[in-house]
């Protein structure tokens, strides 16, 4: 565990019309810490995730990963940088319905420039870890949704991000799937040492998380660091 | 206990009659439960004694000319109490709707009450959650009702938190 962050949003502003969605907005996720962010609807955490993950740009302040401006980077470097170090995970798979489960692990891979047969190999590896090693012939729309969250988790993983972006992970499950979907995802989070970001209203998702930080009319109540 | 200091969070605007302080605990906190008088004088005594109160005598004789008023000492108990969390169990919610309405009626961060008290349960919770997935299947049920329970206590902190302004207007003078 270095002392330094990892990843930091200092003081970033946007508005989306009149209305403030980050006002004053810091954060700072250390690597390989879990952070729950916590808040009611509306009160920014998906803006705040976006900006960290340079999908969105701040109107002010700066985002930096590892030493690195995000918000002074060209649109490519940024993608460079999402492809290459960050995974995501959303609250529906947002899996690519033409392609097979294997198929959607082995899509970072096979993008990253690796051959084909290695990235199926890696990516069947990822699926069983993640329990769903029977599902890789099939296409998202013939797996359920706990199968298909399980499958986004993997493929969010299977490049060995430093971060990985949670945006309601287990939203659209029910609790027991839900609970599996956490229980794999930071399971294999930690051992690949990957740093979690996590947009949760669920306090029972948010309780697999190190420290949460609240987001509440565009600002953040950030619980210490403390390790 | 938290009547007590609900008591001596109600002096904080300013000095009151035991009959008063009794009116508009009931008024605030009491609904089904309103004070008795003995109870009321019972505990000013007791803040008397240790020196959270002082009363500023009227003319004439017996309680009801007593008008209590709060001391430093009192002040400072209070917001010791309304700062620091509730040990996490179910059916917290009287304490922590008692906690969250002084601090509104004293111009306290109400916030800072359910934030400090969300890190509390959540910090139970993530033991609770480590148990479980390192245990059998009867950690697991035993640790799922209790995540349950302080789940529905956290719910009813975020859906307070986002009531916030309306309970201020209603509570504040």
């Amino acid at each position: 565990m270095t002392d330094q962050p990892l990843l930091v949003a200092d003081s970033l502003r946007l508005n989306f019309g009149e209305t403030k969605a980050l006002d004053d907005a810091s954060l700072h996720i250390w690597p390989g810490e879990i952070v729950a962010l916590m808040g009611p609807s509306g009160s920014g955490k998906s803006t705040l995730l976006h900006c960290l993950a340079g999908i969105l740009q701040p109107e002010s302040g700066r985002v930096s990963y590892d030493g690195r401006d995000l918000t002074a980077m060209s649109d490519s470097e940024r993608s460079a940088l999402r492809r290459g170090e960050f995974g995501f995970v959303f609250q529906f798979g947002q899996l690519v319905p033409e392609l097979t489960c294997v198929e959607n692990v082995a899509l970072p891979l096979r993008l990253s420039g690796a051959g084909r047969r290695e990235a199926h190999r890696t990516a069947t590896d990822w699926l069983e870890r993640l329990e769903v090693g029977d599902v890789g012939a099939k296409r998202p729309g013939q797996v359920s949704g706990g199968q298909g969250q399980r499958v986004a988790v993997a493929r969010a993983l299977v490049s060995r991000p430093r971060v990985v972006f949670a945006d309601e992970p287990t939203g659209a499950l029910d609790s027991l799937n839900g609970e599996l979907v956490m229980k794999l995802f930071i399971a294999a989070a930690r051992d690949t040492g990957a740093a979690v970001v996590l947009v949760t209203h669920e306090a029972r998702v948010a309780a697999y998380s190190d420290r949460e930080a609240v987001v509440r009319d565009g600002r953040v109540r950030e619980q210490e660091y403390a390790r | 206990m938290s009547v007590s200091f609900a008591l001596l969070g109600l002096l904080e605007n300013g000095p009151r009659h035991g009959y008063d302080l009794k009116r508009t605990y009931d008024d605030t906190f009491g609904r089904d439960r309103s004070l008795h008088y003995g109870q009321v004088y019972s505990t000013m005594a007791r803040l008397l004694k240790n020196g959270l109160v002082e009363v500023e005598s009227e003319p004439g004789d017996g309680p009801d000319r007593k008008r209590y008023a709060i001391t430093h000492a009192g002040i400072t108990d209070v917001a010791e109490w309304i700062g620091r969390p509730e040990k996490p169990e179910p059916y917290l919610q009287s304490t922590l709707y008692t906690k969250v309405v002084l601090a509104l009626l004293t111009g306290r961060d109400a916030n800072e009450v359910l934030d400090a008290q969300r890190a509390e349960h959540l910090r139970l919770m993530r033991e609770l959650t480590r148990r479980k997935n390192d245990g059998d299947l009867a950690d697991e049920l035993i640790c799922d009702h209790a995540l349950f329970h302080l789940e529905a206590d956290l719910r009813w902190l975020e859906l307070t938190a986002a009531r916030l302004d309306r309970l201020a207007a209603r509570v504040r003078p």
